[in-house]
């Protein structure tokens, strides 16, 4: 009786063995065609970003709002993260009000393009009173003020096989948001918070705002922004500067 | 000789206690999975607290404003949370979830959470509870099965404390809370679901603690062989 229950045992986990190897593969090819992987998936810790990418995006694929809080909910203190950068390029723009400041959009658009903060000024405006939370744990909420990325990304015209959406800042850092995230309603060119001009520390001219992510996604001072299909040859090619530095490309956590 | 030996410590009654299986292979596997994802949450846990060691209540909080709790500890930002605390957090929240998720459904469908775990009455007389309160040392036969304090405290590490870290986890999740925001209003917000996520662990802790020191006082190699075999071995543990 023993032998035939190991046999059967045997046969059973071949077949077990068997059935999560190819479910693997399927899932993997599913989760490919419905853009489920991020670009930091691979080794041992990609299984746990890939896991809580997929999850998500199942999970929000409705277009789901972040909570949006009452204006006496604004944090009476905001937290700066940084001084806004010392390049002589920035304190030249800075000088001239942000007159000569421009947001150039090219890659995989119909109508690549440049606009000026008065430019961005022109579309819709579009408030969001949200919570900001940083990795290390501290977190504010506050207005912002802007022109929905969507609105923009109309404009230029998205080529149809786009898959990411990259943003350039004054100060050379890189960051990127899936097709989801960047025609989300929340998603931000933003120029205004708490009603005022966006302040220097936080993003003067123009900052990006995503809602449904942790603040390090929200870049500031915008410069460029480039409309692609692969995330080979811009940077290491994780999308993002953030996952050499041990912060995650998505920030959704 | 050596077969008269074996013959004689056959004859002993407690050796059909050795061949019981005290611990099912699912229990087995999923408890020390759980134990390793445990340590690794625990870990990157530290490193990611390090970065900003201090705890407020409801939505918001920061370094300029008031605190609820500023802990003993320093701000560490460069060394932990830009190794690979971060991404180890959730790799293993993920294998401790999936894991337990497992032996929930394994529990319900082989009436190992209603044979095991779910106390009696008989277990909560006060000449029962009051050596285990007193953390005396176990009985042989009680390797055989829970008592009811033992048993209490796993449910609430099962049913509550580990449910209790899961949500709160994801009540700090602005893409996940922006499907369930009660994930996080439940408890007054974001800044209020960290602080109940830290204290949790406290306890899960100190349940830790004291699980291995009952497990030191009850025969710390008996108790762990079991827990990998599956097998007690009370005999042994006469003598």
């Amino acid at each position: 009786m023993s032998e035939l229950l190991t046999r059967r045992r045997l046969i059973t986990t071949g077949l077990a063995a068997a059935a999560g190897a190819s479910g693997l593969a399927v899932a993997a090819r599913l989760a490919d065609r419905y853009s489920l992987i991020p670009p930091d998936h691979r080794g041992l810790f990609g299984a746990g970003e890939t896991l809580t990418y997929a999850a998500h995006r199942i999970l929000t694929a409705h277009h789901s709002l972040a909570r949006e809080f009452e204006r006496s909910q604004i944090s009476k203190v905001i937290p700066v993260n940084g001084k806004h950068p010392e390049v002589e390029s920035y304190q030249r723009l800075q000088a001239g009000g942000f007159a000569d400041w421009r947001l150039t959009i090219d890659g995989l658009v119909a109508r690549p393009s440049s606009f000026s903060l008065a430019d961005l000024k022109r579309f819709p405006v579009h408030s969001q009173i949200t919570h900001q939370a940083c990795e290390e744990g501290w977190s504010f909420i506050a207005e912002w003020t802007g022109a929905r990325l969507s609105d923009v990304l109309n404009v230029v015209g998205v080529q149809p096989q786009a898959k990411w959406v990259f943003f350039f800042t004054i100060d050379q850092w890189w960051d990127s948001l899936d097709i989801p995230d960047a025609l989300h309603p929340q998603t931000f060119l933003a120029y205004g918070m708490n009603g005022q001009e966006m302040p220097l520390d936080h993003g003067a001219p123009v900052r990006l705002k995503v809602a449904r992510q942790l603040g390090y996604k929200s870049l500031k001072y915008l410069s460029r922004i480039t409309v692609t299909d692969t995330m080979k040859n811009i940077g290491d090619g994780l999308g993002s500067g953030s996952p050499s530095t041990g912060y995650s490309w998505y920030a959704g956590i | 000789m050596a077969e008269s030996v074996q013959l004689h410590e056959l004859a002993i009654p407690e050796v059909n206690v050795s061949d019981a299986l005290r611990h099912s292979a699912v229990v087995r596997v999923t408890h020390w999975i759980t134990t390793i994802s445990f340590l690794a949450l625990l870990l990157s846990g530290i490193a990611i607290l390090l970065a900003h060691p201090r705890l407020y209540w409801g939505e918001t909080g920061a370094r300029e404003g008031p605190s609820l709790i500023d802990l003993p500890l320093p701000f560490v930002l460069d060394v932990p949370i830009r190794g690979p605390g971060r991404y180890l957090h959730f790799l293993s929240a993920w294998v401790c979830v999936l894991t337990g998720l497992f032996y929930l459904l394994y529990g319900f469908f082989s009436r190992h959470f209603r044979k095991n775990l779910l106390p009696s009455k008989d277990d909560f007389s006060w000449r029962v509870i009051s050596p285990h309160l007193r953390l005396t040392r176990p009985k042989p036969e009680e390797a055989l099965k829970y008592n009811g304090v033992q048993r209490l405290a796993y449910i609430a590490v099962v049913f509550v404390l580990f449910p209790l870290m899961i949500w709160t986890g994801l009540g700090m999740s602005p893409a996940v809370t922006s499907v369930f925001p009660w994930l996080a209003t439940t408890f007054g917000g974001q800044q209020s679901a960290r602080t109940i996520h830290f204290f949790v662990t406290i306890v899960l802790v100190i349940f830790v603690l004291v699980h291995i020191i009952m497990v030191f006082r009850a025969g710390f190699i008996a108790r762990v062989r079991a827990m990998i075999t599956g097998r007690v071995a009370a005999a042994k543990e006469h003598s």
